[in-house]
């Protein structure tokens, strides 16, 4: 029971990083139709940012966190430019192609750059875990989960509340309409690009002192950002929240319970069980995001 | 005119092993030729149906995996004290099953994720093809993990007492390769001329116009994923049997991307291009190592070089040439064949 209870834990945490993912992802998916396969890359990216602060430049932990962030924001803003502007309109098998060529090509100069060497981070925690009755938890998790949850409120409040989030909302409904009335869609291309690889950025920049970085950690985390964008529907990101922490806690109890060697493996199989029975995803909607 | 290209052409593939002396170049040829059988098999699912399969390496990395398994002879133990096990088998009969299996998995893949369209497809392939990985990886009693296969045999055919063709070193498993891609060229060319390919068509380039004149649009999709995953599947056989050493990194998504750089490059939706494409990337590394290029900077080349093709080359190099000869013989635009990328999303 313990244990059981430990495993539960471990899952929340890990689910608040899984959820940074995948809204990420979907919002991505929704708003402009795109099969973001650099998703990964741009994990990967803040984690590689955030080791570059912190310990390459030697700032302060929690300057180097939101610096990381910007630059992931920073990225994602310039592939839209760069990458997809043109493409805007383009069919869902074009923008992935070229979403594919920019991941291959980002990782290895990742890889270049870095060396394929795992880079480690240090964090200013005290290496004691907090103990709570029969489960513990280390200070570093504890945080990580704070700050995804903190971000996790803000990408909603953006959505729901700013001006910004109101023309998403709008371009996710009906483009053309949008267009129409006066939404600038190319702005709001570009906010949503740079919002959701912003989200990633901060996933690897807070995973990144917990486990190690290395330039091949973002095809996983491209793998689960998929796997729980289906699992909760397309395009949806209250799906996309839920279906973070339900992939956590599948992955985090079938590695303890059933096999550790197909941890990373759990996710497809609830992608099958989710195309068997439910095809669309549990929070399939097509009308509305937010 | 054209037939005779043809033969001059097949002259020319066969003749290849009389006069190439450098083993080397002749190892790479036949790396080359089962890229390029695996990325016709991409072609007929990307190109015809536009359904892009981003775990194509998987069915390729089960015939090779099922094929090396059956001619060595396997036992596991699947539950405690349940124990299966097979006795080798001759290498033919592993080549056949090494197919079928991944012709299986073909249509479990596409029954599952063709119930959605659009990017479900993608998605659970590459999935796929991770979660076969992991299996290679982890279930050593089975698969050796990353130990890998060793000693697999070679392909046999004939009998000991009258003639018997052993498949060892270079020139017959050129001839092996040569053979595979002409038969698979062939049955893509018949499946994709068949009713069943002009479906195929019909439902890339309109969906709900397809569906509307009574196209099963399931079936078909269904029929190009097995068959594709077959060819697929026997090229991996003959990889493991010429290569005979099988590890998991057979899997890696990298050779994917390469299938299907290959095939945009070359031309998705035409018999040439995967060929084309396949030469152009079979032969690339090579020229690149002679220039002493790490493969990370091979890698990023590949990446860019993909976003190129898609900005410059939307429809590949296949048909850009076809188009500027057509043009040169003065041919109306009109009488060309039709785009083959698919109209903008409205």
């Amino acid at each position: 029971m313990d244990q059981l209870l430990q495993h539960a834990l471990n899952a929340l945490i890990l689910g608040g990083i899984y959820a940074l993912l995948g809204i990420g992802l979907t919002l991505i998916f929704g708003i402009m139709r795109v099969v973001n396969f650099a998703h990964g890359e741009l994990y990967a990216f803040g984690a590689y940012m955030m080791y570059l602060w912190a310990m390459v430049l030697g700032t302060n932990f929690y300057l180097a966190l939101p610096l990381a962030v910007a630059m992931g924001v920073g990225l994602g803003a310039l592939i839209e430019l760069v990458l997809l502007r043109r493409l805007r309109g383009a069919d869902i098998d074009t923008t992935m192609l070229v979403m594919i060529g920019a991941w291959i090509a980002l990782q290895n100069m990742e890889q270049l750059g870095w060396s394929g060497v795992a880079k480690s981070i240090n964090a200013p925690f005290p290496s004691a875990p907090l103990v709570l009755g029969p489960v513990s938890v280390s200070w570093n998790r504890l945080f990580v989960f704070a700050v995804a949850l903190a971000l996790i409120a803000a990408t909603y409040a953006l959505i729901n509340r700013t001006r910004m989030g109101k023309a998403m909302r709008a371009t996710f409904q009906d483009r053309e309409t949008a267009a129409l009335m006066g939404v600038d869609i190319a702005r709001v291309h570009t906010a949503t690009f740079a919002l959701g690889s912003g989200l990633a950025a901060a996933a690897g920049a807070l995973l990144g002192p917990v486990f190690v970085v290395t330039p091949t950690m973002g095809d996983l985390a491209s793998l689960k950002a998929f796997a729980i964008v289906i699992l909760g529907g397309l395009g949806s990101i209250p799906g996309a929240t839920l279906g973070g922490f339900i992939l956590a806690f599948v992955e985090e109890l079938g590695a303890g319970y059933v096999s550790s060697g197909y941890r990373d493996a759990m996710g497809f199989l609830l992608i099958i069980v989710i195309l068997v029975l439910k095809p669309t995803g549990l929070f399939a909607q097509k009308e509305r995001i937010g | 005119m054209k037939r005779a290209l043809t033969i001059a052409w097949l002259a020319f593939l066969v003749s290849v092993p009389l006069w190439l002396t450098n083993l080397y170049v002749l190892h790479v040829l036949i790396m080359t030729g089962i890229f390029i059988v695996a990325a016709m098999s991409l072609n007929l699912l990307l190109g015809y149906t536009g359904q892009l399969s981003l775990g194509h390496v998987a069915f390729f990395g089960i015939g090779a995996y099922a094929s090396s398994l059956v001619s060595l002879g396997f036992s596991v133990h699947l539950l405690p004290g349940w124990e299966v096990g097979l006795e080798p088998k001759p290498v033919w009969l592993g080549m056949l099953i090494g197919t079928a299996l991944a012709g299986l998995c073909g249509w479990a893949i596409g029954r599952i994720s063709f119930k959605v369209r659009g990017a479900y497809f993608v998605i659970v392939t590459v999935s796929f093809a991770e979660v076969v990985r992991l299996v290679a990886l982890n279930w050593v009693e089975l698969t050796q993990g990353p130990m890998a296969l060793n000693n697999i045999p070679y392909l046999r055919l004939g009998t000991p007492d009258l003639i018997e063709v052993a498949f060892l070193g270079k020139t017959p498993n050129y001839y092996l390769v040569v053979a595979l891609a002409v038969v698979s060229y062939i049955l893509i060319r018949r499946l994709v001329a068949s009713r069943a390919g002009r479906a195929m068509i019909a439902l890339r380039e309109n969906e709900p116009l397809a569906a509307s004149i009574g196209v099963d649009l399931t079936r078909y999709l269904v029929l190009a994923t097995v068959v594709s995953a077959a060819i697929a599947g026997a090229a991996g056989t003959a990889y493991a049997h010429y290569v005979r050493i099988v590890d998991p990194d057979v899997f890696l998504f990298i050779y994917t991307v390469t299938m299907v750089i290959m095939v945009v490059t070359g031309g998705k939706g035409t018999l040439a291009g995967p060929v084309v494409g396949g030469c152009i990337f079979g032969l690339l590394p090579e020229v690149l190592r002679s220039f002493a290029i790490a493969p990370e900077v091979q890698w990023v080349i590949y990446g860019v070089l993909m976003v190129l093709v898609v900005y410059f080359l939307p429809e590949g190099i296949v048909p850009a040439v076809r188009g500027w000869w057509q043009r040169r013989q003065g041919v109306p635009a009109a009488a060309t064949e039709p785009r083959t990328a698919a109209e903008a999303a409205p």
